[in-house]
């Protein structure tokens, strides 16, 4: 028979309560973390293959076609440079939206492991900003290898387009934070992934500005573009990308739509997380 | 290390309701129930499925709510102070919840950070649970490669990373096979040797007797009666009982003449008990009146018999 002494010392001692205050946030994400490296490869494999593929058929493909029938490029620039930022914003918040479907329906429905971290001092809250974390920093690393494909291809230009990154980000958490907040709330998750890709994700990345500028669509499709982050994400990355025209308030305005979206989306996914738990 | 909730330290008893109740809707799960665990107790509660038991394992948890009633843990009220209590409870729910994409050492690993456990002391303690559950051979398999059993173990070991002051354990051997409920057993009660306090809800009498010193036993929530398993045999039941068999349709033909020759009879849809002190004596007088069951079986009274006499009721439907 093997030892079973434990050797107790007891909880009272060795819990340190404040540092789980402090930390318990990020002992979620490294968990989420540690989850994901179970798929390192695959998560690599799609995050180099997405660019290549996007960028060799319609950046290169469509670009020489619409280069070639129009002398000026589009925004006066050529086609790529026109499409790199919004394809960027665009893979970060698909990207980010997945972290932050499939973990969340999964831990409260699948495996129910939100409710095992939730028997512990961490509290719904933390383990919602943890998801959020571990979910950034995955958007991270593919918003970096698309980043850098995008300069491989010649779609950006120079060091400011760094900025495009950061920025992006802050775009795909916004949407995240929403999408986490609903899969909390939802009951029944049948059909709920291929509504939301279907009826979401696709309407969004096709009308948002992504392949042509939003003001060449009609009134009442551009209505989709304004209410979504891509299409302010795709705005602000043309200005910062190649000097896309936009005046100080709209700069502001994009922004601060985002920041709002942001702090909304946080406390709704706060709300559901705690609520879920506690049911 | 140390704990900054100190206040939690000097708690006695361990857990005090009074009152506790329950709500969902117009349904009452738990219905204004009172009792108390003291330290080192192994405490369980008993009743079929949707007694209440679960209910009040997870207000005890601090991860559900409570309609009225009072509740401290460890002198603290679970609504205002739920980390803190938290800090101090290992819980093993109904179902499995591990990390199946996780290795066993890893889901340890994982869980210990959760209590804000240095690296280095979880890997020492992840050696001290693997002998513990009788898993060092899965060390890096995954969960999902575990049977049921070993899922269960790592669970409990889980449960214990942090060395809680309270182990709750809801169902713990639900759908296990009988090898795989007393390996279960043997590892929880050398956790009640040690002094850990054991909470337990259960619907198998077998596993009551086996782990608790004291039992509630509750139905439609409601505290029907609360002893050790001795006394509460003692109180409510004979010493004895005999089990008859005469076929489904003539157990209740049977019944009204069987009636007066014990203390107490119960007429189930399979078989007839009586309840005497000396029940061989008693299957003796059965036969000679000239009534011949199929089956007969002499046993010693237990729990499911206290459960049926508190609530007309066996305890698995």
């Amino acid at each position: 028979m093997a030892p079973t002494d434990l050797g107790r010392k007891g909880s009272l001692k060795i819990v340190d309560l404040p540092k789980i205050l402090r930390n318990g946030s990020f002992y979620i994400a490294q968990a989420r973390i540690r989850t994901m490296l179970q798929w390192k490869w695959s998560i690599l494999g799609e995050a180099l293959a997405t660019p290549v593929f996007y960028l060799l058929s319609i950046g290169i493909g469509i670009g020489k076609f619409v280069n070639s029938h129009q002398s000026t490029g589009v925004d006066g620039v050529k086609y790529l440079t026109f499409l790199a930022p919004a394809l960027l914003a665009a893979t970060c918040v698909q990207g980010a939206v997945g972290e932050a479907t499939f973990p969340v329906l999964e831990g409260f429905k699948w495996h129910r492991g939100f409710f095992a971290m939730n028997a512990t001092p961490i509290s719904g809250k933390q383990i919602a900003n943890g998801v959020l974390i571990a979910a950034m920093a995955r958007t991270a690393f593919g918003c970096a290898l698309y980043y850098t494909a995008l300069l491989s291809f010649g779609g950006l230009h120079g060091l400011h387009s760094l900025w495009l990154i950061p920025m992006t980000l802050f775009s795909a958490a916004s949407f995240a934070v929403l999408m986490m907040g609903i899969c909390a709330a939802i009951k029944n998750d049948d059909l709920f992934l291929n509504m939301v890709q279907r009826f979401l994700i696709m309407p969004l990345f096709l009308f948002s500005g992504t392949f042509y500028s939003l003001s060449s669509m009609p009134k009442f499709l551009q209505v989709i573009g304004w209410a979504s982050p891509l299409w302010h994400a795709t705005e602000l990355g043309r200005w910062i990308s190649y000097g896309h025209h936009l005046s100080h308030a709209a700069i502001i305005f994009h922004f601060t739509y985002m920041a709002i979206m942001s702090l909304v989306g946080i406390k709704f996914a706060h709300h559901h997380f705690m609520r879920r738990l506690s049911k | 290390m140390s704990s900054a909730d100190s206040s939690i330290q000097a708690a006695e008893p361990l857990i005090r309701a009074r009152g506790l109740r329950k709500d969902y809707g117009s349904f009452t799960a738990v219905d204004g129930i009172d009792f108390q665990v003291n330290r080192g107790d192994s405490f369980g509660f008993l009743g079929p499925n949707g007694a209440g038991k679960s209910t009040t394992m997870r207000i005890i948890a601090a991860t559900l709510t409570r309609t009225s009633g009072e509740i401290t843990i460890l002198g603290k009220d679970p609504e205002v102070s739920g980390p803190e209590i938290r800090a101090h409870l290992g819980v093993v729910p109904q179902q499995d919840n591990l990390d199946n994409s996780l290795t066993v050492s890893d889901n340890l690993f994982v869980y210990g950070r959760y209590f804000g456990l240095s690296k280095k002391f979880i890997r020492s303690k992840i050696e001290e649970l693997l002998a513990f559950a009788q898993l060092e051979e899965k060390r890096d398999v995954k969960v999902e490669a575990l049977s049921g059993g070993m899922k269960r173990r790592l669970t409990i070991a889980r449960a214990l990373v942090s060395e809680p002051e309270i182990l709750m354990l809801d169902e713990p051997t639900t759908g296990l096979d009988p090898q795989a409920r007393h390996i279960l057993w043997d590892r929880l009660f050398r956790l009640k040797e040690q002094g850990v306090t054991l909470l337990i809800t259960t619907h198998y009498m077998d596993e009551a007797e086996q782990l608790c010193d004291r039992l509630m036993v509750m139905d439609k929530g409601q505290i029907m009666a609360e002893d050790s398993p001795a006394n509460l045999i003692k109180k409510y039941s004979t010493k004895e009982v005999l089990e008859v068999r005469f076929g489904a349709d003539r157990n209740a033909i049977y019944a009204d003449r069987l009636r007066g020759m014990c203390d107490r009879i119960e007429v189930l849809p399979d078989r007839v008990l009586m309840y005497l002190d000396d029940c061989e004596e008693l299957l003796h007088q059965v036969v000679s009146e000239g009534m011949h069951p199929t089956t007969s079986l002499v046993r010693r009274s237990s729990l499911e018999d206290v459960f049926l006499r508190l609530t007309g009721r066996t305890l698995v439907e």
